[in-house]
């Protein structure tokens, strides 16, 4: 088909769908509508996950991200039911600090991407890298300190959510 | 005072161990519920199958004819004071000539109307009635889709003559001579017409 | 190739025949075993013993008026229970049926596909499953229904984590493989796995209870507190999509823990009864008494499942999530640190 085979094809509506979704999460007015496009833009970069052969990080990325974390947040907006009607009016300064802030983030990443085009990736073929077993082994062995370090911090940071959700410490 | 033996003293004393795991209890109630699989449902099928009845069972009413065929009732309204839910209502009409074969009496009911919706089915129409004239049966009353349904006329209430109904069981020479009884008031009425005429300057 | 594309397009339709077939007739034995353990006679008019009444039912489901409220976001309203049917669905691809047999030279499974992070799309799939419910519980626009559709999801992610950990548990017994049909292989020759894990498949049944929102962990459909939960504004077939979804999901988490724990199509001295009646292997006729061995398993879980609703009281919401937090997960925990120990120390499948 065009000279692209099956994955390329797969590839580019995956990449199109997630960016479209994207954009969609930033356009639409309601909240809710935002956090649902979100969730889709998981599941298309789950696909990629699929295409690069690493089942368990696709599953993984769709179980904590879309199926936790998207849910807590739906949760949260819910129930403080946010609509177009009560979302505050941004006065003009804050929209020009906006469009600087975003304008200053697309030039630095323009910038950091400007020479990627040069650069030789590897190309691995079909590796077998994202499979769990692999994983686990380069998980547990290359790389157990930062993964241990990983750990910790997000124990920290669960041990500092507690702190702040106790109403009052004894 | 101890008004029954099933008193239970109420403690509220901490659970044990064994009570916090909660599973004992859990599989005893699972238990409870599994032993009625295998017990045998009470329920009765109703269309196809019935409840027992007795004998004397008080359903719908019936308006007796004698046996000429004639009408009983004589629209005394006796029925229709005597009823506690004030079911019944009548209006009385004097038979014409060539009616006799219609109404036993010279007084008939040319409208009888049971609401069964009041109705109590207590009897005490029944007991009232100085003519022998209605009857509770052991039919049941119909269902119906409109209250207004359930306002039963004398087409309902009359009984026909191709399906007479025995009230033989209800009717016994006992509940005959209780019904002669002197101090009974619709005797008081019937069978002196001063008393009747003392009520009315009242 | 040609052989296994419509071999495996049969199966699938089989499979979602079946799936739904037994969701309809799980409402009939749900109604017909309340009414033997309430000692009635519970549905004995459509057909012999009232087995036409899921028929009755779907019936009356398509025939009711659709309401949809003024004020909701219809997209998402009809969303909400589509998704929730559909994702019920996808997580009944993965169980295999029973037994690989040969067919004109071809070795075919009675298994749509097997993945090898089967478990985790279990867990996947069954993660994202309460988004049907808190879309169409936000769509609604209704108090009752938000709650509903709050509790289903702090529910379901409470008692994710408690699963989860229990089929790691699992997974390290059942010698490292994530592939549902590997863990039932291993049964195969072995124990069931609810002989090495029993505290893992207690665990993991809590767990299949409140992720399947059955009582009494259905607090997202409280009628005492909530009228209807998250489904209080859907009538016709919106419900009966929830409904179904329901009754899929239970269903597949039946067959799931019958597969996980108690072996699936393995049963004992299987190879020895296959072998009195003649059987060879690779022979369809094994397939299928697997198939019909697994799905009596299913069945009995499913009455289970029933048993337990109706028998036990519906939790207070603090009790849910106490049981969650505060027993489940540590115990989870408990039950992961002894299976490595006794992997470690005992049966010596893990190498230090």
């Amino acid at each position: 088909m065009l000279g692209y085979t099956i994955t390329q094809w797969l590839f580019g509506i995956l990449s199109f769908l997630a960016i479209m979704f994207a954009l969609m999460v930033v356009f639409t007015r309601n909240p809710i509508n935002s956090v649902l496009y979100l969730v889709l833009t998981f599941f298309c970069i789950a696909g990629h996950y699929l295409l690069l052969n690493a089942q368990f990080l696709a599953v993984v990325h769709i179980v904590v991200y879309a199926g936790a974390i998207m849910v807590l947040f739906l949760f949260v907006i819910m129930l403080m039911n946010l609509n177009q009607d009560t979302e505050p009016q941004k006065t003009v300064i804050s929209k020009v600090v906006a469009a600087i802030a975003g304008g200053l983030l697309l030039f630095v990443m323009v910038g950091a991407l400007r020479g990627s085009e040069q650069l030789q990736i590897k190309q691995y073929g079909h590796s077998d890298i994202g499979l769990v077993k692999n994983l686990g082994n380069v998980l547990f062995h290359d790389f157990l300190f930062p993964f241990e370090i990983a750990s910790v911090l997000l124990l920290a940071a669960m041990v500092g959510a507690i702190m702040i959700g106790k109403k009052e410490i004894k | 005072m101890q008004l029954t033996n099933r008193r239970k003293e109420v403690s509220h004393k901490e659970q044990s161990i064994a009570e916090k795991i909660y599973l004992p209890a859990i599989l005893k109630g699972m238990a409870i519920t599994a032993s009625h699989l295998f017990k045998k449902s009470p329920t009765i099928n109703y269309p196809e199958e019935t409840r027992p009845i007795a004998p004397v069972y008080r359903g719908q009413h019936v308006l007796k004819r004698d046996d000429n065929g004639a009408e009983r009732c004589t629209a005394c309204g006796m029925c229709a004071v005597a009823c506690p839910a004030e079911a019944i209502t009548m209006e009385s009409a004097e038979r014409k000539k060539g009616e006799e074969a219609l109404y036993r009496e010279e007084k008939y009911a040319a409208v009888y109307e049971i609401n069964m919706l009041r109705c109590i089915f207590c009897g005490l129409c029944e007991e009232a009635c100085p003519k022998e004239a209605i009857f509770l049966t052991d039919r049941l009353v119909d269902t119906e889709f409109e209250r207004g349904d359930f306002i039963y006329g004398k087409d309902k209430l009359v009984e026909k003559m191709t399906e007479r109904i025995d009230v033989s069981k209800r009717q016994t020479p006992e509940v005959l001579e209780f019904k002669k009884k002197p101090g009974l008031k619709h005797n008081e009425l019937f069978d002196s017409s001063k008393q009747l005429g003392k009520g009315k300057k009242h | 190739m040609t052989v296994f594309l419509i071999y495996k397009a049969i199966l699938c339709v089989l499979i979602f025949a079946v799936s739904l077939g037994v969701a309809a007739y799980a409402t009939w034995w749900e109604r017909k075993f309340a009414a033997l353990l309430q000692d009635r006679k519970g549905p004995n008019r459509a057909g012999p013993l009232g087995l036409f009444q899921p028929l009755a039912d779907g019936g009356k489901m398509f025939m009711k008026e659709e309401i949809i409220p003024n004020v909701s976001n219809k997209f998402l309203f009809i969303l909400g229970p589509s998704l929730f049917l559909f994702l019920s669905f996808l997580t009944g691809v993965l169980i295999p049926w029973g037994k690989d047999f040969t067919y004109d030279g071809h070795a075919l499974a009675l298994q749509l596909t097997d993945i090898n992070v089967g478990l985790l799309y279990i867990l996947g799939v069954t993660s994202i499953a309460v988004y049907g419910i808190i879309i169409g519980g936000w769509a609604s626009n209704n108090k009752y229904s938000l709650l509903g559709a709050v509790r289903a999801s702090s529910q379901m992610i409470s008692y994710e984590i408690a699963m989860g950990i229990s089929i790691i548990a699992l997974v390290i017994t059942a010698g490292g493989t994530l592939s549902f049909r590997e863990i039932l292989d291993t049964q195969d020759a072995g124990l069931a796995n609810i002989c090495y894990q029993p505290l893992g498949f207690l665990i993991f049944f809590i767990c299949a209870l409140a992720e399947t929102n059955r009582a009494p962990f259905d607090l997202a459909e409280c009628e005492t507190e909530l009228v209807g939960g998250y489904h209080t504004e859907y009538s016709a077939f919106k419900l009966g999509a929830f409904m179904f979804g329901e009754y899929i999901n239970m269903f597949v988490s039946s067959a799931i823990m019958a597969g996980l724990y108690f072996g699936g199509y393995n049963f004992p001295f299987a190879k020895e009864f296959y072998h009195m009646i003649g059987l060879e292997d690779g022979s369809a006729w094994i397939s299928l008494i697997g198939a019909g061995v697994y799905l009596i398993k299913t069945f009995i879980f499913i009455s289970v499942f029933m048993w337990i609703r109706w028998t036990l009281p519906r939790f207070r919401y603090d009790q849910l999530m106490n049981l969650g937090w505060r027993v489940l997960i540590p115990l989870s925990l408990l039950n992961l640190a002894i299976t490595v120990l006794v992997e470690i120390f005992i049966r010596g499948t893990i190498q230090l």
